[in-house]
């Protein structure tokens, strides 16, 4: 007889058919083990606000309004927290009107209803090479054709971007938007630089593009700067999205878009279909948080803070990293991106990353096309110093007995890097398709290992 | 303790599950349905998840039996078994020495032949070898010896982690690499062409053999561990004689190893007939996607009628006073 462990597999949408079990989400189970030091996630150190503080907020939303957080909101989200979140956005440059914006349940809810809003399967959209993992979740979940530009030490290679944008067109195609991290990014950790957004925003409107703006980290600038805004720069073109999980908590998934009026009331619509309205209790704990507290002294607190660990981190990697090993020295936001040269599948790798207690994100979740292998991200937010240090102590240690392993096996034909992606035969332990595209991370702020 | 009671009822069962091993996230899922099915036959169940305070853990509890629902290393190479007959606590599955000696998969091997089992002709090559002895001016000769398409794996370990099929000489250092993440040696096979079929030992008895069919590519970790990926056929859709001749193997495959009380053996076979024995697992998957569960469904045994009797073979072993090992 047959047995089906799956009897609703021909009732599925077309769109859950690459949703599968994966051995690397199954190797994180291990990663979050206490013995383990996690450079993998992406969270905020939550330990570093201060608790009086939000017990009091939280504590004043119940007592002076309960009935009223407890209820239904709005589609759109609270005025009175569009109005705290418009005043986020100035402590940035970013402009913005109470109108413009939409609460969404953290910034992914942002992404995800951009994607829903523009995507039909098969459609394109150009995006950094790398980018965000859960970026290319929201795309890919919509079956969006992703396709990656470079990036260099200035983020986006837009002169890649107008060749592909060339291209397409001369295929008749264009791709639905432009996705960039343009702060910080995540995980390349480099910035895109202010000529470049120029230049952006430029391409997109010879070539009619919107622009997807996903700017998590721009406040968290080690030197306190901020960049112009392609919204700014393009307040018709561009769909911006934020969140105050990196700036307050990501607990109360509160994120929001600003977008031109027309996508605006499309979100709304297709929001309210989702999940009829953000949080109410969270979006006053959050207006209130926002109202009545210093919240920009928080800010600063996770500056600091995050600045100490990256520079803990940096010099543990200059002092235990073998030559050949590369990495950027992030100005901001909460991640190193690291290439481990010749002959290392990063992805490969992790399993006995895990087995020697320690753990990161391999590079090839950051691309569409299965390329990346080489690299890998580090976070340094999460783990207190002296785990850090010990982690990529044990990190370091792994890479260079890698390294005299894949010298033993590959003898003279160690892979190049950009070829490990290639290097891989189909029907390996991923199903995703290789390439060999080759990725140029930011070669120019790399530093390479002292010793 | 009470080792030598005749008790089955009512027991105090601690299903051990998760740990450091890469198949964490298995187990958990494995002692989650363990746990509701050991509940559900009346049993009070304690769920640990297996860490250094574990004896202690153990001790404070005092429990009736474990039940052994980890997979991977500690959990399968015979160290827990080991553990648990020190301190007096009957454990469900094999004992400790067919247990290591089933998760050596090239001893193993070499047990099964001569035993007189088929298995892959093999090549086994350890970190070692490449990195003291110079292996890399070898390894094209596997290939002469054996033939492409290779099946590449890590010479112990399961869910198919680390397991690549190369179809080229080129891409056969890679796969190499891949494996030693999961093991210090490599167990390099040639590929076998044929269905694969699991057969499932319960008690002394064989489970119908269960037929394997992926619906795409290799049955690989995600073929294994997502719902409708893989196609499965109990008995398997093979002869009546292929199906006894692949329930006669598994059996002998066990007793070459001593393995008692419950092991799954996987094996092709070749030509539609020939069965090729590829590995018994002493620890074997109990989610719901895992063959053990999906044989017993086939032969009309519930899942906690099967957790329970497992139970009730670890306490008459006990009882027995059984060598541990």
């Amino acid at each position: 007889m047959r047995l089906d462990t799956d009897p609703y597999l021909q009732h599925y949408a077309d769109r859950v058919g690459g949703l599968s079990a994966s051995a690397i989400r199954a190797l994180f189970a291990v990663a979050s083990r206490p013995e383990v030091v996690s450079f993998a996630g992406g969270m905020p150190d939550t330990s570093a606000l201060d608790f009086d503080a939000v017990t009091e907020v939280v504590a004043r939303v119940l007592a002076e309004d309960g009935p009223t957080a407890l209820q239904y909101g709005i589609g759109q989200g609270r005025p009175e927290l569009r109005e705290q979140l418009v005043g986020v956005m100035a402590h940035e440059g970013v402009p913005a009107h109470l109108d413009d914006l939409v609460v969404t349940a953290g910034g992914q809810q942002g992404l995800e209803l951009t994607a829903k809003c523009f995507i039909n399967p098969g459609d394109i959209v150009l995006a950094e090479g790398p980018t965000y993992v859960g970026g290319l979740g929201a795309l890919t979940s919509h079956r969006a054709d992703v396709r990656h530009v470079p990036m260099d030490a200035d983020g986006m290679q837009v002169e890649v971007l107008a060749e592909r944008l060339q291209e397409l067109a001369r295929d008749g195609r264009r791709p639905k938007f432009v996705y960039t991290i343009p702060n910080h990014h995540n995980p390349a950790g480099v910035s895109l630089s202010v000529p470049r957004r120029h230049r952006m925003v430029e391409l997109a409107e010879e070539h009619d593009l919107v622009i997807l703006e996903d700017n998590p980290y721009g406040l968290i600038d080690f030197a306190g700067e901020t960049r112009v805004s392609l919204r700014e720069l393009a307040p018709e073109r561009v769909v911006y999205v934020s969140t105050m999980s990196k700036t307050f908590a990501p607990g109360v998934r509160t994120g929001w878009i600003a977008a031109p009026a027309p996508i605006r009331d499309k979100i709304i619509l297709l929001r309210e279909a989702a999940d009829l309205c953000p949080a109410h209790f969270t979006q006053m704990v959050v207006e209130r948080w926002l109202a009545t507290q210093p919240w920009q002294a928080q800010v600063e607190r996770f500056r600091a803070t995050y600045q100490h660990r990256a520079e803990v981190m940096l010099d543990a990697l200059a002092t235990h990293m073998p030559p050949g090993v590369t990495w950027n020295a992030p100005g901001g936001g909460l991640f190193v991106w690291v290439s481990v040269g010749d002959g290392i599948d990063t992805s490969d790798l992790l399993a006995k990353a895990v087995q020697h207690r320690v753990a990161y994100v391999p590079g090839d979740g950051f691309y569409a096309d299965g390329s990346g292998r080489s690299h890998l991200r580090l976070n340094f937010s999460y783990p207190p110093p002296e785990r850090i240090r010990e982690g990529i102590e044990r990190l370091a240690a792994l890479i260079t007995d890698e390294r005299e392993l894949a010298r033993a096996v590959y003898g003279d034909d160690v892979p190049a890097a950009g070829d490990v992606d290639a290097a891989r035969p189909s029907g390996s332990d991923s199903s995703t398709p290789r390439t060999t595209g080759r990725i140029d991370m930011p070669a120019v702020v790399a530093r390479e290992a002292s010793s | 303790m009470s080792a030598a009671t005749t008790r089955t009822e009512g027991l105090h069962v601690a299903v051990l599950n998760g740990g450091s091993s890469l198949e964490r996230e298995v187990s958990l899922a494995s002692g989650s349905r363990v746990t509701t099915a050991l509940e559900s036959k009346g049993h009070r169940v304690t769920r640990l998840d297996v860490d250094a305070g574990l004896v202690t853990h153990l001790d404070d509890l005092d429990v009736d039996v474990a039940f052994l629902a980890l997979h991977g290393s500690t959990g399968e190479d015979g160290t827990i078994q080991s553990l648990l007959d020190l301190v007096g606590i009957p454990h469900t599955g094999p004992n400790g020495l067919s247990s290591a000696l089933a998760w050596d998969k090239p001893v193993a091997q070499g047990l099964y032949r001569r035993a007189g089992l088929v298995v892959p002709d093999h090549v086994v090559l350890s970190q070692a070898a490449f990195r003291d002895l110079g292996a890399a001016a070898a390894v094209s000769r596997v290939g002469d010896l054996l033939g492409f398409p290779l099946v590449v794996k890590p010479a112990a370990g399961g869910s198919s982690l680390g397991l690549t099929i190369v179809g080229d000489p080129a891409h056969l250092p890679s796969a190499i690499m891949g494996a030693f993440s999961y093991n210090d040696r490599v167990l390099i096979e040639q590929f076998v062409p044929g269905p694969e079929v699991a057969v499932t030992l319960v008690d002394g008895g064989t489970l119908p053999p269960v037929e394997i069919s992926p619906r795409d590519g290799p049955y690989d970790f995600s073929a294994r561990y997502t719902p409708g990926a893989t196609e499965f056929h109990a008995p398997s859709r093979l002869s009546d004689a292929a199906n006894a001749a692949a329930e006669d193997a598994a059996r002998r495959a066990c007793d070459a190893l001593g393995a008692h009380h419950i092991a799954r053996v996987d094996m092709i076979l070749a030509d539609n007939e020939t069965p090729t024995i590829l590995e018994v697992d002493t620890g074997p998957g109990l989610t719901a996607t895992s063959l053990v569960p999906l044989a017993a469904q086939a032969a009309g045994l519930a899942f906690p009628d099967l957790c329970h009797r497992l139970v009730e073979l670890a306490l008459a072993r006990a009882g027995r006073d059984e060598p541990a090992a």
